[in-house]
């Protein structure tokens, strides 16, 4: 159970930050839901409610989507339904009901690196970059690295570069979370092969990426494209699946993702 | 720490610990409708509104809900008693337990969805889980209760 000293709502990205650095207890909130599961200990929650983070905007370059935009608004934004084949629509439409959707948010989940996410093994397969409020921009696979302690996701920003996608996912029941989860896109020579909730965080299978981008994409090809991926990536087991059963899974969603996207 | 909310259509004021969930709230000032079922996110009973979206009130601190319009299914007293006979009527209901939550997600979809399939039915109710009955009987009653064929 958590517990909560004091909450604060500041009127400023900058108030914000200032009280998240204030105290190591200090915790900026999300939408609260998958915290509550832990244990943690807080001094003062900050909520960033009245910032303004909750739109998903576009540009004719970008989308911005704010850090406390919730699951169920990227599941239903018109933009996001069609933007590289719906594929951020696709990732969280699954996750658990539309009640605990409307109230995750990208912020928290990305922020987080949750290893069982699908939004952010989505969000790897485009051109995607984090906007911190101290470090400011950051590539995602970046950021998923080395996080960035202390500091407040403002926005998640895509590079409307025009990439085809697909997301794949393997799941006990509809409403559970992913076994196993892949997403690929491709972008003219460029394709990017992601696995993630391996259970360890999304990674891109770099290897299997740089085959496919290089490969004449025949049925063997992309066999082989899959094979790579599962042998490139490490699985582990926790109580949704085996580490074998993963690594096995991993090469049949790859290989259907990568058809729908040459389809 | 004291929130002023409405509930209901009427304005309230709510005297909170920060680290209070809603549905905690809500029971606590009589509103008994919310039901606690997993308390880990899972299973939908609790669902009330929120600025009238379907959300899980165990999920939810009760400091986000300052400022905004709380529905429970007391305040829907109407519909809900339309769309509790279509349970009944399909054989739909037998502890009765998670009936408010499953009741106020499907009126928030009546609301949200226009025309909805049974496909998209299924899929806004994937988040109201059911011991007694299966969800077949409630699959019926909520097509004949939306009118989908």
């Amino acid at each position: 159970m958590i517990t909560i000293k004091d909450y604060a709502l500041p009127d400023t990205l900058e108030e914000a930050y200032n009280l998240l650095n204030k105290k190591r207890s200090n915790t900026v909130l999300g939408g609260g839901a998958f915290l509550r599961l832990g244990s943690k200990k807080i001094g003062t929650a900050i909520d960033l409610s009245k910032l303004m983070l909750d739109a998903i905007e576009e540009t004719d370059e970008f989308i911005e989507i704010g850090a406390m935009v919730t699951f169920r608004q990227v599941e239903t934004d018109p933009v996001l339904k069609k933007f590289a084949n719906g594929i951020l629509s696709q990732a969280v439409k699954n996750i658990v009901g539309v009640q605990l959707r409307n109230i995750a948010t990208v912020g928290a989940t990305v922020y987080s690196r949750y290893g069982f996410s699908d939004f952010i093994t989505a969000l790897l397969a485009l051109d995607t970059k984090v906007l911190l409020h101290k470090r400011g921009l950051m590539r995602l696979d970046e950021f998923l690295a080395d996080g960035a302690k202390n500091d407040i996701l403002v926005k998640v920003i895509i590079n409307k570069t025009g990439r085809k996608a697909a997301f794949n996912m393997m799941r006990n029941s509809q409403s559970d979370y992913a076994i196993l989860n892949v997403a690929v896109s491709r972008l003219a020579d460029d394709w990017k092969v992601i696995i993630g909730a391996r259970p360890h965080r999304a990674a891109i299978a770099y290897e299997a990426s740089k085959y496919l981008s290089g490969s004449d994409l025949t049925g063997e090809s992309v066999q082989q494209a899959a094979t790579i991926a599962s042998k490139e990536l490490s699985f582990g087991t926790n109580i949704k699946g085996s580490r074998e059963y993963r690594r096995k899974i991993s090469t049949a969603l790859v290989k259907r993702a990568v058809l729908e996207v040459l389809a | 720490m004291k929130i002023s909310v409405t509930i209901n259509n009427k304005p309230a004021e709510f005297d909170v610990m920060p680290d209070e969930y809603l549905a905690d709230s809500l029971r606590r000032y009589g509103y008994l409708s919310i039901r606690k079922g997993c308390d880990t996110g899972s299973c939908g009973l609790c669902t009330v509104w929120l600025d009238d979206k379907p959300i899980l009130s165990c999920s939810v601190l009760s400091m986000r809900a300052m400022g905004k319009q709380i529905t429970t299914i007391e305040g829907v007293k109407e519909e809900a008693k339309e769309c509790a006979q279509y349970l009944v009527g399909e054989g739909a209901e037998q502890c009765g337990f998670c009936s408010p939550g499953l009741i106020m997600t499907i009126l928030a979809m009546k609301r949200e969805l226009v025309n909805p399939t049974e496909q998209d039915i299924v899929h806004y109710l994937n988040g109201n889980l059911c011991r007694c009955t299966g969800y077949v009987g409630q699959l019926r009653a909520v097509k004949k209760y939306l009118g989908v064929e």
